[in-house]
């Protein structure tokens, strides 16, 4: 019985809400008829079409077949740039994140905040390298402890990409499957956009389906986004630009960079870059109507 | 004050059969002697049934088609006794290793802790099962009663205090000649003992004569009379069938040596019979440690391998590094090779890093391992050494951050150490040098970490980074370094042209630098070079290289990117 009427109720294109106002529509007679009684049939109320069962008051605390099925929102963890949380909230637990960008637009920066982030969280972490190019003084000097980061430098016994990809893709597999670690990031950052395409759909959707209920956060970092849907992060870098990039010269600590009169080169010190991100995609409650951009600035390690 | 005792009837081939079980619905019998001399020495109950009996020579027993032969194997007999005192350790820590088929256990005070004498008796005959000794137990107030016991009956035998003597009486009076309860009884030398065997063969030749088969006709004997014709000896022997001896053991001081060895009749050359090898090794080591309530940190396979004839067999071998010489991420397997008379050794080392006791957790990492390093000859001996440790004492928190399991890891890493190459896999460690790539790799081993700073752990307000802190600009490298073509004008950078790379090359649009650094300068590997920030219009856009001119080379690197 109760089936038919939900059908019935479906077919109309009505919601399953069965609050005060449409009872006194549907059901003009007085209530408290025993539920789901068998011996009976069901009695139609007027012309509504409804049996008498569904009438019932009682009814209104059953949550709506409709709502059952809502993913609870994944737990949010900090990037280790605040600029970065405010705009997406954080990097989601058991999704897949995608950085991408071009070279110098500040990848490794933030892979390397999140990874600082997250053993400060005492969590354990893996980079999976697909082209052997993490600097050790770059990851000690972002502040992340040594000994809670494993390093998987892939891309040395192979000298073709397609060896250097499968390996990647192999050593993911076995991370995920392993599990227990906080953060693995899959860095493809050198990896020519062409070589990163020739991985299949079905190998992302593989990667999100293991990372899916665990702790763990997978953060793909790329030149331009492949992974499609089955990214529920998607941050875009934007390129630098000659104004963004920060010195500190001998004669004046704030000298523009496209000054007039440059100073020297030895008199010039790199101290920095401005860092310019947008949220392109995001399945988390708090989807931007529009991408939104920020920027942030990072110092270079002899910057102090 | 209750002993027990374990006796394991017919032990070479108990030994024989705990290393090949399947073997045990067959006729076995053992033999040994120098070819072509060689003499069947034991049988098991099937082949006894079949007309075999020991001192037939082995062209004989070769004529019955349902035996299966085997050679002694004094390893297996020695790792047999090992696990036979394993057993009776792990339940009282006070173990008379009377012989190699036998041990005694002082149960005193060892109820309270394992139950019932009954109780005990039967977990001690269920562990020896699990430790693939098949042997009898018996439970007596003194230790020979239970010697004779344990000799006499199969299965488990409780004998009440006070009923020794009714008993024992039914068995027959050849229990009493058993060689390894004599053994160790009395620690005299080799030659009284043999004097000792003889006197004690003699006297039961009389007693035969006299018409005494059973330990309770003995025990009826007037005891002055007796003494009066056998003497002392004649009175020890009755005071045993009576159950009435009184002796106090003698401890053995156990060794933590946990070993396991089989020997081959052919060359074995493929790794799938050598893992089927392995397992069962390392189900006896394991269960061995499990009985102790041990767990290992360092597994140590040594292969001997035949010697090939025409030329020297270690041309066979595939290049691995020596023990001396391995990087500290090697360390985590470690290879030798000697050559000892004809015989050639391979040995391998797994060293842990924490105490596991998982046997198909140490064949996967030895097969990972044999599959990168293949011995490169065929195998001919299989020995398998634990160190033993112990279990590690970590407790969970349930606010702490997910960890990986150790088990899974280690099994993880090898199989990424197998993709990516040894080296290629870890933490890192950062060396004390100024020089270009100062860091080497070690192995990753979250157990010891979380060990280390357990207080940490559990420090409140440690969940965020702090927010002050900004971002560090990274640097992507490049491995190895980019070598460009740089031009330059008046001494300017001007246009750096990669041809490796094609999106490192274009016009200098800044520079920063030179930074001059230089060090070894006492060794062979000294350096010198300038470094050079460097921002370049590409096709994409601009970015920030680190350019390195190498001063005693002579050449100009793109090192790595700003990123």
């Amino acid at each position: 019985m109760s089936s038919a009427v939900f059908s019935t109720s479906a077919a109309q294109g009505r919601p399953f809400v069965f609050d005060s106002e449409n009872e006194a529509e549907v059901c003009p007679e007085p209530l408290g008829v025993e539920l789901f009684t068998e011996a009976r049939p069901p009695q139609r109320a007027g012309n509504t079409g409804l049996p008498r069962p569904f009438q019932d008051s009682r009814l209104a605390g059953v949550t709506a077949a409709s709502r059952l099925a809502v993913r609870p929102a994944p737990e949010m963890v900090s990037s280790g740039i605040a600029a970065m949380d405010m705009l997406t909230g954080g990097l989601p637990r058991g999704c897949l994140t995608e950085i991408c960008g071009p070279a110098s637009s500040g990848r490794s920066t933030l892979m390397l905040s999140a990874l600082a982030a997250a053993t400060w969280r005492r969590e354990f972490c893996a980079v999976i390298d697909a082209s052997d190019a993490l600097d050790p003084q770059s990851v000690a000097s972002a502040g992340i402890e040594l000994d809670r980061l494993l390093w998987v430098r892939c891309g040395e016994n192979s000298h073709h990409a397609e060896h250097c990809l499968e390996q990647v893709l192999r050593v993911t597999d076995l991370l995920l499957e392993s599990g227990g670690f906080g953060l693995i990031v899959l860095d493809l950052g050198d990896l020519p956009p062409q070589t990163a395409r020739r991985i299949p759909l079905t190998t992302w959707f593989r990667f999100r389906r293991a990372v899916e209920h665990t702790p763990t956060v997978l953060l793909a970092v790329e030149r331009q986004s492949i992974a499609g849907s089955c990214s529920s992060l998607l941050i875009k870098l934007g390129l630098i630009k000659l104004g963004s990039i920060k010195l500190n010269t001998s004669e004046n600590p704030e000298r523009p960079m496209n000054s007039q009169f440059p100073a020297p080169t030895h008199a010039q010190l790199l101290t920095g870059l401005e860092i310019t991100a947008e949220l392109v995609r995001s399945r988390m409650e708090r989807k931007p109507v529009r991408s939104a951009e920020i920027t942030f600035a990072s110092k270079t390690v002899w910057a102090g | 004050m209750p002993y027990a005792c374990i006796f394991v009837p017919v032990f070479p081939v108990a030994a024989v059969f705990r290393a090949e079980p399947e073997l045990r619905a067959l006729a076995v019998a053992i033999f040994e002697g120098k070819p072509p001399l060689e003499k069947v020495f034991a049988v098991n109950e099937s082949a006894g049934r079949i007309g075999i009996t020991p001192a037939m020579t082995k062209a004989q027993a070769e004529l019955c088609s349902e035996l299966t032969l085997r050679p002694r194997s004094p390893m297996q007999e020695s790792g047999a006794h090992a696990a036979l005192l394993d057993c009776a350790l792990s339940f009282s820590p006070c173990v008379e290793d009377a012989a190699a088929d036998t041990a005694i256990l002082d149960l005193a005070g060892m109820e309270s802790l394992f139950g019932s004498l009954p109780e005990i008796a039967h977990n001690l005959f269920r562990r020896a099962a699990e430790l693939g000794i098949d042997g009898n137990v018996a439970v007596a107030s003194n230790p020979d009663a239970a010697v004779l016991a344990a000799r006499g009956f199969s299965g488990v035998t409780i004998i009440s205090p006070g009923r020794e003597c009714e008993t024992l009486g039914c068995l027959p009076i050849e229990v009493l000649s058993a060689k390894g309860c004599e053994r160790n009884e009395r620690k005299r030398k080799d030659d009284n003992q043999q004097k000792e065997a003889g006197l004690l063969g003699a006297l039961l030749g009389t007693l035969d004569r006299w018409g005494v088969r059973d330990l309770q006709a003995l025990a009826a004997l007037p005891a002055i009379a007796l003494s009066e014709r056998l003497g002392q000896e004649g009175l020890r022997l009755q005071q045993l069938a009576r159950g009435r001896t009184s002796r106090t053991l003698v401890p053995v001081e156990a060794l933590p040596v946990f070993e396991e060895a089989i020997e081959l009749e052919h060359p074995i050359v493929l790794l799938e019979p050598l893992a089927f090898l392995l397992n069962r090794l390392l189900e006896q080591i394991c269960a061995r440690l499990a009985s102790r309530a041990l767990n290992t940190q360092e597994l140590r396979l040594t292969l001997e391998l035949q010697n090939l004839t025409g030329g020297n067999p270690r041309l066979d071998f595939p290049e691995t590094s020596s023990e001396s010489d391995a990087s500290p991420i090697a360390s985590q397997t470690t290879a030798q090779h000697f050559v000892s008379g004809r015989q050639t050794k391979f040995c391998r080392t797994l060293s842990l890093p924490l105490p596991l006791l998982d046997p198909k957790l140490f064949l996967k990492l030895l097969q990972l391992d044999l599959n990168a390093h293949p011995p490169g000859a065929p195998i001919i001996k299989i020995h398998l050494a634990a160190e033993p440790a112990r279990p590690r004492s970590a407790q969970g928190g349930l606010f702490l951050p997910p960890t990986p399991e150790p088990e899974k890891l280690e099994l993880t890493l090898a199989r990424i150490a197998a993709l990516v190459g040894e080296s290629h896999v870890g933490s890192l460690e950062l060396l004390d040098t100024h020089r270009a790539e100062g860091f080497r790799m070690r192995r990753f081993m979250p157990g010891a970490t979380q060990e280390r700073a357990p207080a940490l752990e559990n420090r409140p307000g440690r969940t965020e980074p702090p927010k002050d802190k900004s971002a560090v600009a990274a640097l992507r490298m490049f491995r190895p370094p980019l070598r460009a073509t740089v031009t330059l004008e008046n001494g300017q950078l001007v246009r750096v042209v990669c041809s490796k790379k094609k999106e490192a090359q274009g016009n200098v649009l800044w520079k920063a630098g030179p930074w001059r650094s230089s060090g070894d300068w006492w060794e062979r590997e000294a350096w010198s070079r300038d470094e050079w920030d460097i921002a370049l219009q590409t096709a994409e856009g601009i970015a920030l290289y680190r350019l390195v001119h190498d001063l005693l080379g002579g050449g100009w690197f793109v090192e790595g990117t700003y990123d």
